[in-house]
């Protein structure tokens, strides 16, 4: 035990116990940062605005600060268990040593759908970015975005094949820059540099709140916008250095720093840009930071958030494609799926097979569905994924309680953020309902389709022995 | 022609050369090392040997 080193290639604590390859730990909490708030600030950029136009400025910004408690639990509950059960899968791993197979079949499932489509419209927006780019710059006629979309997915696959450590690190820099931007754009707009040009009372007069409650219950489901995507730090936790302390430090500062831009993004936007266009999301303000700038008549500034705009996709649809593999390969490696996706690349030390099967699919979703639907079942699969997570926390503490395992944080106040979430996951369900009714019935026939076949065909297949691996005494009643 | 449509040209030709370098790569290495050790991989085996959970009595 005294040979090994994590930070080594060869002995890294994994072959002393017949193990050959597996991934590589090398990631610190800056990565696990960059992981998380560069999978969500694209929701800052562009998509958060449609909650303007269901209720207005008020009620978005009341959706922004009701989906940041919702978040704010999110990211307490993962941090203690992810820092106890620090392997790759996440929520799906988590699930497997808690609840059991067909939940950890189920969140598997969630996880993968939500972060590939969610990569594929962050595709479909970078193609679109450029033809905008194309269309400033002089050129005639439409722009064909597909090689383009189709670039950004071979691209980030490509970084995300040839390790982890070059993936995050590239994050890191982009998320950094594209939070920047942000603050720099308040500063620069709110009056603190140069001249204001925010008038929020002249623009909220008489559009409090245009349709009343019922809009400020419309409006939330596009405040997870903001925040969608934070509990994605999980998937770094069998190649982080010390899971105890990379993945709470890296999960909440994530989630700090997601908070304040979007409060900023709500206050610069709302302060500058007329509801009634900030509210269009399709026909009006597509990207309302990067409006915001234009309006501010500076070139810098539209600059800065035009490359922030591309950056923070770009980081988000990198991300992505980390989650996914990671969530794919651990069904692979438990036999929930064929073991073969369960492989490690023996020189890159990342799941090659699961990244590169990713691929098509992510392909076929950016190319051949429409943008909102797409976006639609990303957001219903990550919703059923954050409905999981307090029931997950209340039996973890109920087998497992705080001092009958070592934990790497024990998140304050339990159980009322388990309620909490629950209670908000049941509000923003029925806001979902209201607006995608068809598509919610749709997902949840779907997994309870997907859930009859694990059940009653693939579950034969699955390493029941080997996969509950953490050393933990038995749970308590059994 | 102009330089957008060449940009286009070059998107086509960097996305199929990413695309190519991971097939070739990927092929190259299911053959030159046997399946029982690309998938040996296992869950927790750092965990089982740095973390000592102890049960309080």
């Amino acid at each position: 035990m005294t040979e090994v080193d994590i930070t080594s290639k060869t002995m890294d604590g994994i072959g002393p116990h017949g193990v050959k390859v597996g991934l590589l730990r090398v990631l610190g909490p800056a990565h696990v940062w960059a992981l998380g708030v560069g999978i969500v600030l694209v929701g800052e950029y562009m998509g958060w605005n449609f909650a303007v136009g269901k209720g207005g400025a008020y009620a978005a910004l009341i959706a922004c600060w009701f989906a940041g408690i919702l978040y704010s639990c999110v990211a307490m509950i993962d941090s203690e268990v992810t820092s106890t059960v620090a392997s790759a899968g996440g929520q799906y791993t988590q699930a497997k040593h808690i609840v059991g197979p067909l939940m950890a079949f189920n969140v598997g499932l969630y996880l993968v759908f939500a972060y590939t489509m969610l990569e594929a419209a962050n595709a479909i927006t970078a193609g679109y970015l450029v033809s905008v780019v194309a269309t400033m710059t002089g050129h005639q006629g439409d722009l064909n975005q597909r090689p383009f979309i189709i670039l950004v997915i071979m691209f980030l696959a490509w970084l995300n094949y040839r390790g982890v450590l070059a993936t995050l690190t590239f994050n890191l820099v982009i998320t950094a820059f594209a939070f920047t931007a942000i603050l720099i754009l308040f500063l620069s707009t709110s009056g603190i540099i140069g001249a204001g040009i925010m008038d929020h009372a002249a623009l909220f007069e008489g559009h409090e709140l245009p349709y009343g409650w019922i809009g400020i219950l419309a409006s939330l489901h596009f405040g997870l916008w903001f925040y969608l995507g934070i509990e994605g730090t999980t998937q770094a936790a069998e190649e982080v250095r010390s899971p105890a302390r990379a993945l709470p430090f890296g999960t909440l500062a994530g989630i700090m720093t997601l908070l304040i831009a979007a409060t900023l993004t709500w206050y610069v936007c709302s302060g500058v840009l007329p509801w009634e266009f900030l509210g269009d999301g399709v026909n009006g303000s597509v990207a309302p930071l990067f409006d915001t700038a234009r309006l501010s008549g500076s070139t810098g500034l539209v600059w800065l958030l035009g490359f922030g705009t591309l950056f923070a996709t770009l980081a988000s649809a990198n991300g992505c494609i980390n989650d996914a593999s990671r969530a794919w390969f651990a069904m692979g490696r438990d036999k929930y799926l064929p073991g073969w996706f369960g492989a490690v690349h023996p020189k890159y030390r990342t799941p090659y097979r699961a990244i590169v099967f990713l691929v098509p699919i992510a392909l076929i979703f950016a190319l051949g569905a429409p943008l909102d639907q797409v976006i639609t079942f990303s957001i219903l699969s990550g919703l059923l994924g954050y409905t999981f997570m307090p029931l997950n926390i209340i039996m973890f503490r109920k087998k497992w309680p705080l001092n009958s395992i070592k934990r790497g944080y024990e998140h304050p106040f339990h159980p009322l953020p388990a309620i909490m979430l629950l209670t908000l996951c049941g509000v923003t369900f029925f806001a979902v309902f209201l607006g995608y009714g068809t598509q919610l019935v749709a997902m949840i026939g779907f997994y309870i389709v997907v859930s009859l076949w694990f059940h009653f065909w693939r579950y034969r297949f699955v390493n029941r022995g080997a996969q509950f691996t953490m050393p933990w005494p038995k749970p308590q009643g059994y | 022609m102009d330089l957008w449509n060449w940009i286009e040209y070059g998107a086509w030709a960097l996305s199929a050369a990413f695309g190519l370098h991971m097939v070739l790569d990927w092929l190259r290495t299911d053959s030159a090392y046997p399946e029982d050790v690309l998938t040996s991989s296992r869950e927790g085996e750092l965990e089982a040997m740095a973390e000592e959970h102890k049960v309080k009595s």
